[in-house]
């Protein structure tokens, strides 16, 4: 079948599919096995109703188990096993990786990037944010500086790929350095260790937006008073922002940066777009790929690592999550 | 407020400069690429794309041919380059101007235009600004022409064959295709499943609620490369294999953690007493979900529905992974980054182009939409 159909009969079997599970297993609770009739018609009531929000939950909660849960501990013992898949080999995935110069090279380059992407971002969102705030054309100013947002990471690494292009009649760097300069040109990609930063810049590019967004509703959610007191008692432009505004959103940034953190970590493809790892520039998630459709047990063993480094800040959204809760 | 009042106009006009600043780094890439994708090939690779709307010196080839006419003690052979068949055909009709000339081509300009060229044998060559030339020969040069080479100023042109070639000869139609096919069921199906699973999280009391709520906010950040493997060989053991079926599943379950959380976190702003009064006028929880709460909820919906939409579009990974990688089934994103990439490297104008079919969607999208999306954003993160 045409892929095109196929899709719109999925459309409609998997709307309709919902609306008649979750229409027809209310209606099998309430009429058929807790019937608000006859003799225990309130005890069946009440026990429908304790029922009722695993019947909404249900199918979330199966496909959450399936594809986020059960691939953690899937692949945890995936990992534990060789290439094939056939023989235990307990930690020998792990330590091979940990011998491999490749592997650090990865991770060393992935801590970088969960170091600077986030900071970059932050920085410069809260720099437009603040910026754009009284600007009588602050929203378009925003809305340009947010719309990397919706452009793909493929289509911005060929975006930036014209930008770090060798020949100085493509690439503005070049171009930039021969007339300002006149110096011969150079592939950044390939200069070592800097090559990094001229790909975090493009994932900079993109997340400042989101950053800037966010940012700036909670500047603008600053109460007024806090600000004219301190203006009263003569705090200049950066006293204001630094030690009024600043401190005032300060959990509004530890989620932008936790956020962007955990996107940073799962990004491959502006690595594998721009220069496909190599000249050193390989991070973990770039790197299981290489292994990905190869060597399941080593994958798997990458992609475990990924998680480890995610675990810290998961824990931490779990409880900031459990405090506002209470 | 002296201090603040009497340095406004200085401040304002530093914070108009540095958001223009701003503003312009943002944009400049982005711009650049559409200019690209506009521009013929040759131009392309000949300047940059910030001076397209300048003239273009490019350098061509094409025979002084003519009838030979015997003056004195030489042969005399003269015309005009622009008539040449073969120069012709990269000009059209438009004549340019010719800057400098050569007969070698490993130095196209070598003269510049107006002199004359001394060649072996006695030869020589003038090839004038406006194309006229003029060869002479001490014996009878034949009718074949003298090869000759020159830069000429060609005007900027702006052309639709970039688009024309992406979308009819190189696949990109099929591919467009195959990420509508594979986003538009991955960004519905998700919708219906968390809004129920987030109204239950909001507005029911049963045991392991707080819980099942954390869990929801820890699987946020499960990265999803963690999926792959077991989940590829799952699909392999049932059955389904690399095919768009298995991909909108595993869309549809990377997407419901923010889908439930996104929407849970909009319900339980809702007023209470509306859901309170329905539920003593008798109304089931079914009831107050499909006639009360998915209808206020419709904001949020759409701040998932584009979240989604977006993700779904723009991924790589999971295209990559869970669908076959043979043309009929690539979507745009593996198609720019495995073919076009690899393959054609220094196309500039295609690989513009492509990035570009691909980008568009996603951007008429995201300025349409823009008001949802902050506010889904915002609802996700600002307390």
């Amino acid at each position: 079948m045409n892929p095109l159909m196929q899709g719109i009969v999925t459309i409609f079997v998997g709307v309709g599919g919902c609306v008649a599970y979750f229409y027809l297993s209310n209606l099998v609770l309430d009429k058929v096995i807790f019937p608000a009739k006859g003799r225990h018609i309130g005890r069946n009531i009440n026990r429908a109703n304790k029922w009722r929000p695993w019947l909404f939950l249900f199918p979330a909660i199966f496909v959450l188990g399936l594809y986020l849960v059960y691939p953690v501990i899937g692949s945890l013992v995936r990992s534990m096993y060789n290439r094939s898949g056939d023989g235990f080999i307990g930690l020998g995935n792990y330590s091979t990786l940990l011998a491999s110069p490749d592997f650090r090279t990865a991770f060393f380059n992935n801590l970088l990037w969960v170091v600077v992407v986030p900071a970059g971002s932050t920085f410069f969102g809260l720099l437009a944010a603040q910026l754009t705030d009284r600007l009588s054309w602050g929203n378009i100013a925003k809305s340009l500086i947010f719309m990397p947002m919706a452009i793909s990471f493929v289509g911005a690494s060929l975006i930036w790929k014209f930008v770090y292009a060798v020949d100085a009649d493509i690439g503005l760097i070049n171009a930039l350095r021969a007339a300002l300069f006149g110096s011969d040109p150079v592939d950044v990609l390939q200069i070592p260790f800097w090559n990094n930063f001229f790909l975090m810049m493009i994932l900079i590019w993109i997340q400042t937006g989101f950053a800037m967004v966010i940012l700036s509703a909670a500047l603008r959610g600053i109460p007024e008073d806090t600000i004219e007191a301190a203006i009263i008692d003569g705090a200049n432009p950066l006293e204001i922002f630094f030690q009024i505004k600043v401190p005032q959103i300060m959990p509004t940034l530890v989620v932008v940066w936790t956020t962007i953190t955990v996107g940073t970590l799962k990004i491959f493809d502006i690595v594998y777009a721009m220069t496909g790892g190599n000249f050193g520039t390989d991070i973990l998630p770039s790197y299981m790929m290489s292994f990905m459709f190869r060597d399941d047990g080593r994958a798997t063993a990458v992609a475990f690592v990924i998680m480890l480094v995610v675990l810290p800040v998961m824990i931490w959204n779990i409880m900031q999550s459990r405090k506002e809760m209470r | 407020m002296d201090n603040i009042a009497g340095r406004k106009s200085a401040l304002s006009i530093a914070t108009h400069l540095s958001v223009l600043f701003l503003v312009l780094l943002w944009l400049i890439p982005t711009v650049g690429l559409l200019v690209s994708s506009f521009r013929e090939r040759d131009q392309i690779s000949a300047s940059g794309w910030w001076q397209a709307p300048f003239s273009v010196e490019l350098t061509f080839r094409g025979r002084a041919s003519g009838t030979p006419v015997e003056e004195g003690t030489e042969w005399v052979v003269s015309g005009n380059i622009f008539d040449d068949a073969e120069v012709r055909a990269s000009f059209g009709d438009g004549s340019g101007t010719v800057t400098g000339f050569g007969t070698r081509g490993v130095a196209p300009a070598e003269f510049p235009a107006g002199t004359v060229a001394q060649l072996s044998d006695g030869e020589s060559l003038v090839v004038n600004g406006d194309g006229s030339f003029k060869f002479t020969a001490p014996a009878d040069p034949g009718s074949r022409g003298q090869r000759v080479y020159f830069a000429a100023k060609t005007p900027p042109q702006f052309t639709l064959a970039n688009y024309r070639q992406v979308l009819t000869a190189d696949n990109m139609d099929r591919a467009f295709i195959n990420t509508l096919t594979v986003t538009v069921p991955a960004t519905i199906i998700p919708i219906l499943i968390a809004a129920f699973a987030a109204y239950a999280l909001a507005w029911m009391d049963f045991p392991g609620r707080g819980l099942l709520i954390a869990a929801v906010v820890g699987l946020l950040v499960v990265p999803l490369q963690l999926a792959l493997v077991p989940m590829l060989n799952l699909h392999n053991r049932i059955g389904i294999g690399q095919s768009f079926m298995g991909i909108w599943f595993a869309h549809t379950a990377f997407g419901m953690p923010l889908a439930v959380y996104l929407l849970r976190n909009y319900m339980v702003g809702l007023p209470r007493d509306i859901i309170e009064s329905a539920k003593v006028d008798g109304a089931t929880d079914f009831q107050v979900f499909t006639k009360i709460v998915l209808p206020l909820s419709l904001p949020a919906l759409a701040a998932f529905s584009i979240f989604q939409f977006l993700w779904t579009w723009n991924d790589l990974l999971v295209a990559k992974v869970f669908l076959p990688s043979n043309d009929e089934a690539r979507v745009m994103t593996v198609k720019i980054a495995d073919d076009l990439l690899g393959s054609r490297g220094g196309d500039w104008g295609i690989l513009a182009t492509a990035a570009f079919v691909s980008i568009a969607v996603p951007l008429v999208v995201f300025f349409t939409m823009q008001r949802f999306l902050v506010r889904g954003l915002l609802a996700g993160s600002v307390k």
